[in-house]
């Protein structure tokens, strides 16, 4: 395609006409930023994005509606997470017990490593508690690289509680004590 | 004040000299450099639908209630926390460099900014001073030949960097500086033919009054095109944008600059706006009158004992040429920096033929005035 080159007239060719564009063009801004509209700028540390639904922040551990921990120590995620950045201590054979009823265990810790971690939500994925989600936050600070490994106690109070829909080990126990299945804790 | 009254006059020229040079450089220029920097922060900033620098904080001002936030909004300490930071920050010599011109080099170029405020009149009279350092009598010809060594201390800084970036910004520099020197003394001529003198404070007094009652008798109005061609001239002279080839950091890294740190680097910035604040007063000397304003009589010289209109007058001088800065800075957001042969095509193929086509003209008027 050719663009034809139209030929400037002297008005245009004298330059003035456009700088006099300009300067009305960059003082509207500086009036419209001063006076009507305000800055686009977003002043980070005290205003910050609220992220879209679905977005993949940092993953925490959940605890259910009665405050227990919803994590069985099954360490999928664990298995299946690219940067290997989880680390889960199970509690082993004589360990300590779920805290809650009829589940067979927890883990004893539940490290993510945060400077490792990709965000991919594999683990959210895989889990088959819904004990871990992709939360929020997307701005993960700290002043040394210890700092940056989150332990259980602390992925659990950054997570909170979710509402658990399904209920699963509260329906197994009503089966277990239907069909008289003991033993099984209450 | 009677100690100083015994004094023989000579002493007393000398100390009140100094006196004037310590208060205009430190109480004024070197502040104004500072403010600047910021003011071109915070009005690109408001350009670009920014904020601009609102984080500097000093820990007692800033806890005023109302003012103080207000002031750190506006970014007023900035200025001191960036000279605080050029003076902490490691000044690095790389080792390829020559490093006698690296080291002379910022400062021959800052220098020239200074000296060229001596002849400058910031103002009419305050007690019995004049308000001007050195009175000269071909004022405009001394700050010519002093602002033309500025662009030593750029090629200097292009040579001593020993590498390619600084070098090709060195090169610019000079043959940009050479050919709008040309049109900017050139412009300069057909002013000086309607004043008759070379001295600045005579141009200053040729400017008092009003033509038809409201129009002042600035020369901006008389030459228009002269000063259409200086205002060129001095974005050129200063490296401002679109003139800026030297430093051009998209294509040249840093331009001249690119090997400096720290405080030498900061030596090469304040030059800039040191350049670009005596261009200022320079236009506001020559084109729009200098201290005077054309109202309540404030275009004459104040009395020895008026304190209040000397004062006014440099407020006024002040004010014009804040508004010239400005003018500078705005612009910078406008117009795309020139290509190396439109830059020359503009100074030698238009500007040169424009101010000489300038001169003749005001020659012809001038003599079928006289006749």
């Amino acid at each position: 395609m050719i663009v034809k080159r139209e030929k400037l007239n002297f008005w245009e060719r004298l330059y003035l006409p456009a700088l006099a564009g300009g300067l009305k063009v960059t003082a509207t801004h500086l009036v419209n930023t001063l006076f009507k509209r305000g800055a686009v700028t977003m002043e980070y540390p005290e205003q910050k994005w609220t992220v879209p639904e679905g977005y993949r922040g940092a993953p925490y551990l959940v605890k259910d509606q009665d405050g227990a921990t919803k994590c069985v120590s099954c360490q999928l995620c664990e298995f299946v997470c690219p940067p290997k950045a989880i680390k889960i201590t199970p509690p082993g054979l004589a360990g300590q017990t779920a805290d809650r009823a009829n589940a067979e265990k927890m883990p004893l810790e539940f490290e993510i490593n945060m400077l490792r971690c990709i965000f991919c939500g594999f683990c959210q994925e895989v889990c088959p508690e819904e004990a871990i989600f992709l939360m929020k936050d997307y701005s993960l600070t700290g002043t040394n690289r210890a700092e940056m490994i989150y332990n259980k106690e602390k992925l659990l109070e950054l997570g909170g509680v979710h509402h658990d829909q399904i209920k699963k080990w509260e329906h197994k126990l009503d089966e277990a004590k239907e069909q008289e299945m003991f033993p099984v804790k209450d | 004040m009677d100690w100083f009254n015994h004094l023989n006059p000579d002493l007393q020229f000398v100390l009140l000299s100094a006196v004037k040079v310590l208060a205009v450089l430190f109480l004024a220029l070197l502040p104004m450099v500072a403010y600047s920097v910021l003011a071109e922060r915070k009005i690109s900033a408001w350009i670009q639908d920014r904020v601009g620098p609102n984080r500097v904080a000093l820990p007692l001002l800033s806890g005023i209630p109302f003012l103080g936030s207000f002031l750190t909004r506006l970014g007023i300490w900035q200025p001191i926390a960036d000279g605080v930071k050029s003076f902490l920050k490691e000044d690095f010599t790389p080792d390829h460099v020559r490093k006698i011109y690296f080291w002379l080099a910022p400062a021959i170029t800052l220098i020239p900014a200074f000296l060229t405020v001596a002849v400058i009149p910031f103002g009419s009279t305050l007690g019995a001073q004049k308000m001007v350092i050195a009175d000269l009598n071909v004022g405009i010809l001394y700050s010519f030949g002093i602002v033309s060594l500025g662009v030593y201390g750029i090629v200097l800084a292009g040579y001593a960097s020993n590498s390619k970036y600084p070098f090709l910004g060195g090169i610019r520099s000079s043959a940009q500086m050479i050919s709008y020197e040309i049109a900017m003394g050139m412009s300069v001529v057909s002013v000086f033919m309607l004043v008759g003198d070379l001295n600045l404070s005579k141009v200053i007094e040729y400017q008092a009054g009003t033509t038809l009652g409201f129009i002042p008798n600035w020369l901006v109005f008389k030459q228009p095109v002269a000063f259409v061609i200086f205002l060129v001239a001095a974005f050129a002279e200063t490296n401002r944008l679109p003139f800026d080839l030297p430093e051009s950091e998209t294509e040249l890294v840093g331009g001249y600059n690119t090997e400096y740190s720290s405080m030498k680097f900061a030596l090469f910035f304040m030059g800039e706006y040191a350049n670009m604040i005596v261009s200022s007063a320079m236009m506001v000397t020559l084109f729009f009158g200098g201290w005077t304003l054309p109202f309540f009589g404030l275009d004459q010289r104040a009395e020895s004992a008026q304190w209040l209109t000397g004062l006014a007058h440099i407020g006024i001088f002040v004010a014009k040429m804040l508004v010239l800065m400005v003018v500078f800075i705005w612009v910078r957001w406008m117009l795309p920096r020139f290509r190396y042969d439109q830059l020359m095509d503009l100074g030698w193929r238009r500007f040169i033929p424009l101010a000489l086509a300038n001169i003749l003209a005001t020659a012809v008027v001038l003599f079928l005035l006289n006749k």
